[in-house]
């Protein structure tokens, strides 16, 4: 076990004027964990995920990343520039909607290769093979390499667009709702193909989903919001097998058996 | 080297906060260690609160008061208390866990659900693979079966699906609710084999049979458990 998280969340809080996005918010994230931010719609999970990767300031609080040198930097502290570097180096964020992610009007290989050349990768030979590989990891056929993302399935579009944001090798990568409107057949290869890429690469992640058995299958651990508090917090089968929380019981005791 | 498993003064209910907030007392001051190659065996009637003992000791359910002391790398660790992560790291390494059922995941192959806790601890993915061909042709799963899906597998396949998975590894604390359920006799027989084994090489064993043949051929002692009972308590 490593003895430093990557991320350091305390007391991060976000006000719309006088309603609460989110209170109070503090946790670690270690290299390779998964979280899972669960809660209904309006539960204020979404509004913390933007604040932890600085698509939102929050109103409090602090959010501090360990960069690759080591040495832990505040997010709200570093020049917008600084920022935006991080974002697309060492940092994913797939949205629910891939339009969102993606650029739907340029093809599939450019898609996955901008981010590369947003490092410094100039030779085009070696970024269309790069892209071509990623393409084949999730599973996408190289063929389609210079079709556009408009032609591409709901299923194909969300593959795209996670192989957009793990080709620089990022160490840490936000999803929101990754599966969210999408048929099962699609989410069950989506999910598996997310599970064997967070371990493979021993990504960290922080996922946001309503989908109590998308947060089993891909979390360690999982956090329960409700009116922009976290209700209850825990390693996630102790969560779902052993909820204390009359909200969590409730949300838990609502799943469709199948 | 310290005893792998010592629980003391355990206590456990459930609160139904959708039922009105009933509380059920489940087991009361649970006291007990296995040694090293030991194998104890939980006994007592159904509902008496066996499994659930399994699944605090796994971290799988919270504890109300007590501690859960795991040897785990030559340090205790207090399940009760030990944080998500520390708990992860002890099932990765020291404890590990044999269900009733297996928790199927779409697409992995039976091949790769046995070899997956061996790669989660390191080891290179062709080793690990060879070592779960090897258990589940002792538990004598048909090999076309290997690289498909255990999903639609019938419920004794998966069990002993579930048995490799478990048996792979070298942990040093085995939990097993009912690894022989729903398996033929020659299967259980040879599950027999491989407590038989772990016992062998100083594994701790705690586990729930109903079968009386397995019981009788595994157990090193029956620790009954209706004497944590909260019934039998109000009934003294």
């Amino acid at each position: 076990m490593t003895d430093t998280p990557l991320l350091k969340v305390s007391g991060v809080s976000k006000f719309y004027g006088s309603r609460i996005g989110c209170k109070d918010v503090s946790f670690d994230l270690w290299p390779g964990e998964v979280l899972a931010i669960v809660g209904e719609s309006g539960s204020g999970k979404t509004t913390l995920l933007n604040c932890l990767s600085t698509r939102l300031m929050p109103t409090a609080g602090s959010v501090e990343y360990r960069m690759r040198d080591g040495n832990f930097r505040d997010l709200y502290h570093m020049s917008e520039a600084e920022r935006r570097f991080l974002m697309r180096t060492d940092w994913g964020f797939v949205h629910q909607n891939p339009a969102d992610g993606l650029r739907m009007t340029v093809s599939a290989g450019a898609n996955v290769g901008e981010r590369l050349m947003a490092v410094g990768d100039r030779h085009y030979g070696k970024i269309r093979e790069t892209a071509s590989d990623w393409l084949t990891r999730v599973e996408i056929g190289t063929d389609r390499i210079d079709d556009q993302p408009r032609a591409f399935s709901g299923g194909m579009r969300q593959r795209l667009q996670i192989a957009r944001n793990l080709v620089t090798g990022p160490r840490l990568v936000f999803m929101d709702e990754p599966t969210g409107g999408l048929d099962v057949s699609v989410q069950a290869r989506l999910l598996d193909l997310v599970r064997g890429l967070v371990n493979d690469l021993g990504l960290s992640a922080i996922v946001v989903t309503h989908d109590l058995a998308v947060a089993r299958l891909l979390s360690h651990r999982m956090m329960v919001m409700k009116d922009g508090h976290v209700i209850e917090h825990g390693l996630t089968d102790r969560v779902l097998d052993d909820p204390r929380e009359p909200y969590t019981q409730l949300l838990v005791s609502s799943i469709l058996q199948v | 080297m310290a005893t792998p498993l010592v629980v003391s003064e355990v206590f456990k209910s459930f609160t139904m906060h959708l039922r009105d907030g009933i509380k059920l007392p489940v087991v009361n001051d649970v006291n007990f260690s296995v040694a090293s190659g030991e194998c104890v065996v939980l006994g007592g009637p159904s509902g008496i609160g066996k499994s659930s003992i399994l699944k605090m000791l796994y971290g799988n359910y919270a504890v109300d008061a007590g501690q859960i002391l795991v040897d785990h790398n030559d340090r205790l660790v207090d399940i009760a208390r030990a944080d998500p992560r520390t708990v992860l790291d002890v099932r990765r390494h020291t404890l590990g866990y044999v269900s009733q059922f297996l928790r199927t995941v779409p697409r992995v192959s039976a091949l790769d659900v046995v070899a997956e806790p061996l790669v989660a601890r390191g080891i290179a993915a062709p080793e690990a693979r060879d070592k779960a061909a090897e258990l589940l042709a002792k538990l004598n799963l048909p090999r076309e079966l290997w690289t498909l899906p255990p999903a639609t597998f019938s419920g004794g396949e998966q069990q002993r699906v579930n048995i490799a998975r478990g048996f792979i590894t070298s942990h040093r604390i085995l939990l097993l609710d009912e690894p022989t359920a729903s398996l033929d006799a020659v299967n259980r027989r040879v599950v027999v084999e491989m407590i038989a084994d772990k016992k062998r090489d100083g594994v701790a064993l705690l586990g729930i049979f109903h079968d009386e043949e397995v019981r009788e051929a595994v157990a090193d002692r029956v620790l009954d458990v209706s004497q944590f009972s909260p019934r039998k308590a109000v009934a003294a």
